[in-house]
């Protein structure tokens, strides 16, 4: 690595080599990414609750352990961010929502718990949209997040902060969640990597539920490694999630095989269509001009429903929203308002005034849906519409191994520029819902810049393939100079 | 107006709390009491983040509840999201079955005075209980959430009852089922089986008919079955003025012996069902069920036919005996041991359940076991004993407890069958009594009974009235 | 089918929210232009296609009937709002 980079500028990888060879301790490592913080905080409000002592505490801890020769493998004492819907025993878990402002769950969420064992520093907990409901994470109760590219414009949402913070160097990993792109549209505009994987893959125990059937959590890490080395630690069955599935987690690593030769490589159509901007579209077809001369066969295919992926997703996604924020009553915790009259009044304006505008237009919208007389108009119609475009995935997967779109259909966009249409911010995710909707497992990784703002695109698997994806986008990173690309802030 | 004949429609709700261990998506226990708030856990206080995991027991319970009752087990199935407010439901939903009930089209058959009757059961589903609020003397209410997430089914009933002691041979039909298929402990004190009925009456040439009203929450059957009678009259009454019933849900004033109105039903509730992300769908195959099906014990239905056919006894004796599986375990324990199942019948019918009923006691709390009932039944059977006797070592053994041998020699009770004995005493009381003699030979039987209750009495009710009987008999031919 | 003011306020009900008589107006729209919006979906064809309620072919995922520790008292009320006697405190709670 190179002398003269900073340390907060390391890769995951590249720092837990540091601290294997001893060329730095795990307390040193993690001061540094405090100093960092410090520094950037001020510009990008990527966290909501820092961690300072408790970090510092398990820093040591490490230190400790690998004096004694211990090794809990690639994430051992490395500072980590995490997005502020997963619960922390004892530490403030938000949702950045005036709801859940002093909430702490008395419990660990699974990605947590698996996180601590393999020996990872908790930095804090990233700011992120209000319940995750949105594309910018201006909606947040308590900060806007910027992008580290340029502090004019939104890192993406909802999982803003948890992307802003690996992107400015203030956590050399992060976790985020993605109910229709939380995770990717965000990795795009920060130009990190950014994996939504299989539905059921990784365990949402403890991630405080937006969309039941669309939420998964997943990793924001500056490279394909990095990814591969989260995934190893957060992925795999867990009895506490009944759409956690069974099946044996690969080795992750072993996918960053530098060598794409005969990957079947399709580009959907749909997904190049009007509003997608030109510079992204450019920046795609390149990437898969990359993988041609790699070997790669590049093929046009069709996944004829996609255009109903958005209403599909605001259909299911505030349906069920609708009901799983439904508990915050303000009876056994959380926000509650001072004054009411009986307890249907505290219930009404504990809502009223513990949940913001966007949250509370989703579970309007969800409530409608599911109301008397509308539940098969829109609910049940969905679903059914859901299977059509799953089947499109199922066969476009019959010829090709790997879909290459754009993640956000353009750079980054300026803050407040889409705060006032709402349906204008929903159409960030045009080129994400659709893959939560199928369930299938989905990367955005950098590949170009417009005026300085990075472009990410969209490498979408068979279900449970996320090896797959990993190899075609080590490949493509070897092969490219975007993910050694840092924020000048 | 006219006076019409009207006829009662019924039907009824049923929740049962199942009796496994743990609850229904947690592993909190299922235990009855306990500190306030004790038997909780993120996943039942509906804490942000949890999930449910179905506890596989609770299926299996609800399945076999619908092959007790005869219905059709759901091949493929799933849990539903009920979603209402209310402060004694964490999740403002109730994680129950909509569209697709684990069980359907089921029947029990009842049996009263006017004869036999099959009451459909149109369902039966599993579901979550809620919390309990308490009222502080404040004017709040206090949450106690120990109960949140017990497992429950919900038995729905076609209205197939036509008055209320249908309902109550059916709701003693269907606990006494469930005891016997040990899926719930059934105790209505406790909560663990509570009952809605929903009552609306019909004119017999069908030209007027009531609104259904609901009546929730009754905590015993006897409530019910008061309801029924009530809402009955009520709807009567109100149509012959010319008026209907509201659709509405009443409740049951036991001091008032009346119902009165809880809540309209001109708003329906729209609990926005969906299905449950959460959960994944059942599958029940066949094999599973007939596993299932296996384990159950022998029904209420069969049991009363086994025991009149292989002990003799009558039917209605019958369904007494088998009316609750701790019964009919404890008449078959008897007859184990003593061998005669008449004779066991006839002392569990006529003396245990007479004291039972007078001191309000179920089995659970007598005071001696059924191995001394079965010695004392015994004794009776080898002549030890004769009748008057042994009801006097069985009050001992009711009120007191103990052994019934050591009753029997304390109190001198065995019954004298010495011929020698007798055979003085009857000599002895022939020649104190020469005017009953003279009356038997006149043909007054009734001289016969006075003479046999003479010895009786001058042997301190031991002799063995038989013997005194023969003896008698004899010495009066000789004369 | 356009949304209109009424059944704002019924929803909102439904949901247990309330919004001010000048919000009510403005959130009529934006509702009205998602729910117009999401519309597109009656044109498609669904006959005879099954509801895809959950996206993989998961079945029977259950757990054994067996006790686990409950929280403690104090951590299962450490985030109430109101509480009194090991209970959560509420309203008069009346039917």
């Amino acid at each position: 690595m190179d002398k003269n980079t900073k340390m907060y500028e390391w890769t995951l990888h590249e720092a837990r080599q540091a601290l294997r060879e001893g060329k730095v301790t795990s307390a040193a490592l993690t001061e540094a990414i405090f100093e960092r913080i410090e520094a950037v905080e001020p510009k990008i409000s990527a966290y909501i609750t820092l961690l300072k002592e408790e970090a510092l505490e398990s820093a040591r801890a490490a230190d400790a352990a690998f004096a004694r020769g211990e090794d809990l493998g690639d994430l051992h004492g490395v500072p980590i961010a995490i997005k502020d819907n997963m619960c922390t025993t004892g530490i403030p878990t938000t949702c950045a929502s005036k709801m859940l402002e002093n909430f702490k769950p008395p419990y660990d969420a699974t990605v947590v718990t698996k996180l601590r064992a393999a020996g990872a520093v908790i930095v804090g907990k990233t700011n992120l949209d209000e319940f995750a409901m949105g594309s910018s994470t201006e909606n947040s109760a308590f900060k806007v997040t910027r992008n580290p590219w340029n502090t004019d414009y939104v890192p993406g949402g909802s999982s803003g902060g948890s992307a802003a913070s690996v992107s400015a160097g203030a956590a050399f990993a992060s976790l985020g969640s993605d109910t229709g792109g939380s995770i990717r549209q965000p990795a795009s505009l920060c130009g990190l990597v950014g994996l939504k994987p299989t539905y059921g893959r990784v365990s949402r125990y403890g991630l405080v539920a937006f969309a039941s059937s669309l939420d998964q959590i997943g990793p924001f890490t500056k490279d394909v490694k990095d990814c591969a080395i989260m995934m190893n630690a957060i992925a795999g069955y867990d009895v506490k999630d009944g759409t956690a599935v069974e099946e044996a987690t690969p080795d992750y690593k072993a996918a960053l095989i530098d060598d794409v030769k005969g990957l079947r490589i399709g580009l959907p159509k749909e997904f190049f269509g009007e509003g997608i901007s030109q510079e992204v579209k450019d920046a795609v077809y390149a990437a898969a001009k990359v993988y041609e001369t790699l070997g790669a066969t590049v093929e046009e295919v069709s996944v004829p429903n996609a255009g109903y992926a958005l209403p599909i997703y605001y259909i299911i996604a505030s349906s069920e929203c609708s009901s799983n924020l439904a508990r915050f009553d303000g009876v056994r915790y959380g926000f509650r308002a001072e004054e009411f009259e009986d307890f249907n009044d505290l219930f009404t304006k504990t809502r009223t005034q513990g949940f913001g505008e966007e949250v509370k237009r989703r579970i309007m919208l969800g409530t409608y849906a599911l109301s008397s007389g509308y539940y098969d108009a829109y609910y049940n119609k969905a679903m059914k519409v859901r299977t059509l475009l799953k089947e499109d995935f199922d066969r476009a997967f019959a010829s090709v191994d790997v879909l290459l779109t754009p993640t956000s259909p353009t750079v980054a966009f300026k803050i407040g520029e889409k705060t006032d249409n709402p349906l204008e911010m929903y159409m960030s995710d045009i080129c994400t819902v659709p893959i939560n909707i199928a369930g299938v497992p989905a990367m955005s990784l950098p590949c170009g810049f417009s005026d300085g703002l990075p472009i990410g695109m969209q490498l979408i698997g068979r279900h449970f393939d996320e090896k797959t994806i990993l190899r075609a986008a080590y490949a493509f990173e070897q092969h490219t100079g975007y993910a050694q690309q840092r924020p000048s802030l | 107006m006219t006076e019409k004949t009207y006829k009662t429609l019924v039907g009824l709700e049923i929740h049962a709390e199942l009796a496994t261990a743990s609850k229904m998506f947690c592993g909190c226990t299922t235990t009855y009491g306990g500190d306030v708030n004790t038997h909780c856990c993120p996943i039942c206080l509906g804490l942000p983040g949890t999930l449910p995991i179905v506890n596989k027991r609770a299926i299996e319970f609800a399945i076999q509840t619908g092959l007790a009752f005869n219905a059709k087990i759901a091949r493929k199935s799933k849990m539903d999201r009920k979603n209402y407010f209310y402060p004694d439901l964490v999740k403002a939903f109730q994680i129950s079955q909509y569209d697709m009930p684990l069980c359907e089209n089921g029947h029990v058959d009842i049996e009263t005075a006017s004869g036999k009757k099959r009451i459909g059961i149109q369902r039966i589903h599993i579901e979550e209980d809620t919390g309990k609020s308490l009222h502080a003397e404040d004017g709040s209410s206090l949450l106690d959430y120990n109960r949140c997430g017990v497992p429950l089914i919900e038995i729905v009933t076609h209205p197939d009852i036509s008055n209320a002691e249908e309902a109550g041979a059916f709701l003693e039909r269907l606990k006494a089922t469930l005891e016997y298929i040990e899926v719930s402990d059934c105790k209505m004190e406790q909560g663990s089986l509570r009952c809605d009925v929903n009552v609306n009456v019909v004119s017999e040439d069908g030209t007027v008919k009531s609104n259904i009203t609901e009546v929730k929450n009754l905590n015993s059957f006897k409530a019910a079955m008061k309801a029924i009678e009530f809402e009955t009259r009520r709807h009567i009454e109100l149509l012959e003025k010319g008026e209907n019933s509201l659709k509405e849900t009443r409740r049951w004033d036991d001091a008032k012996n009346e119902t009165f109105h809880m809540r309209s039903k001109e708003f329906v509730q729209d609990y926005r069902y969906f299905p449950e992300p959460d959960i994944v769908d059942f599958e029940i195959d066949a094999d599973w069920i007939e596993r299932l099906e296996l384990e159950l014990p022998e029904l209420p239905e069969a049991r009363k036919a086994r025991f009149a056919s292989e002990y003799g006894i009558p039917e209605y004796d019958a369904g007494v005996l088998t009316a609750t599986r701790q019964m009919a375990d404890y008449f078959e324990s008897l007859v184990s041991r003593v061998g005669d199942g008449k004779l066991a019948s006839n002392w569990i019918m006529t003396e245990l359940m007479r004291r039972l009923k007078d001191e309000g006691l179920e089995l659970d709390a007598l005071r001696f076991t059924a191995e001394q009932f079965a010695d004392l039944i015994a004794m009776v059977k080898d002549g030890t004993l004769n009748q008057n006797a042994a009801k006097k070592v069985f009050r001992r053994l009711f009120e007191e407890g103990g052994d019934p041998k050591a009753i029997v020699e304390a109190e001198g009770l065995v019954q004298l069958s010495d011929t020698g004995l007798i055979k003085e005493t009857v000599e002895s009381v022939l020649a104190a009594n020469p005017q009953s003699i003279e009356d038997y030979k006149n043909g007054k039987d009734r001289a016969f009974g006075f003479l046999v209750g003479q010895v009786m009495k001058a042997s301190k009710g031991k002799a063995n009235p038989q013997v005194v009987n023969e003896l008698l008999a004899e010495a009066l031919k000789n004369l | 089918m356009a949304i209109t003011i009424k059944d704002v306020e019924h929803v909102a009900k439904l949901a247990r929210l309330e919004f001010e008589e000048n919000e009510v107006l403005a959130f009529t729209e934006k509702l009205d232009a998602i729910v117009g919006y999401v519309e597109m979906l009656s044109a498609v064809d669904v006959e005879d296609v099954e509801p895809t309620y959950h996206v993989l072919p998961l079945r029977n995922r259950f757990r054994e009937d067996e006790i686990q520790p409950s929280l403690e008292r104090d951590a299962a009320l450490t985030n109430a709002p109101d509480r009194r006697g090991g209970c959560f405190r509420v309203p008069r709670v009346v039917e």
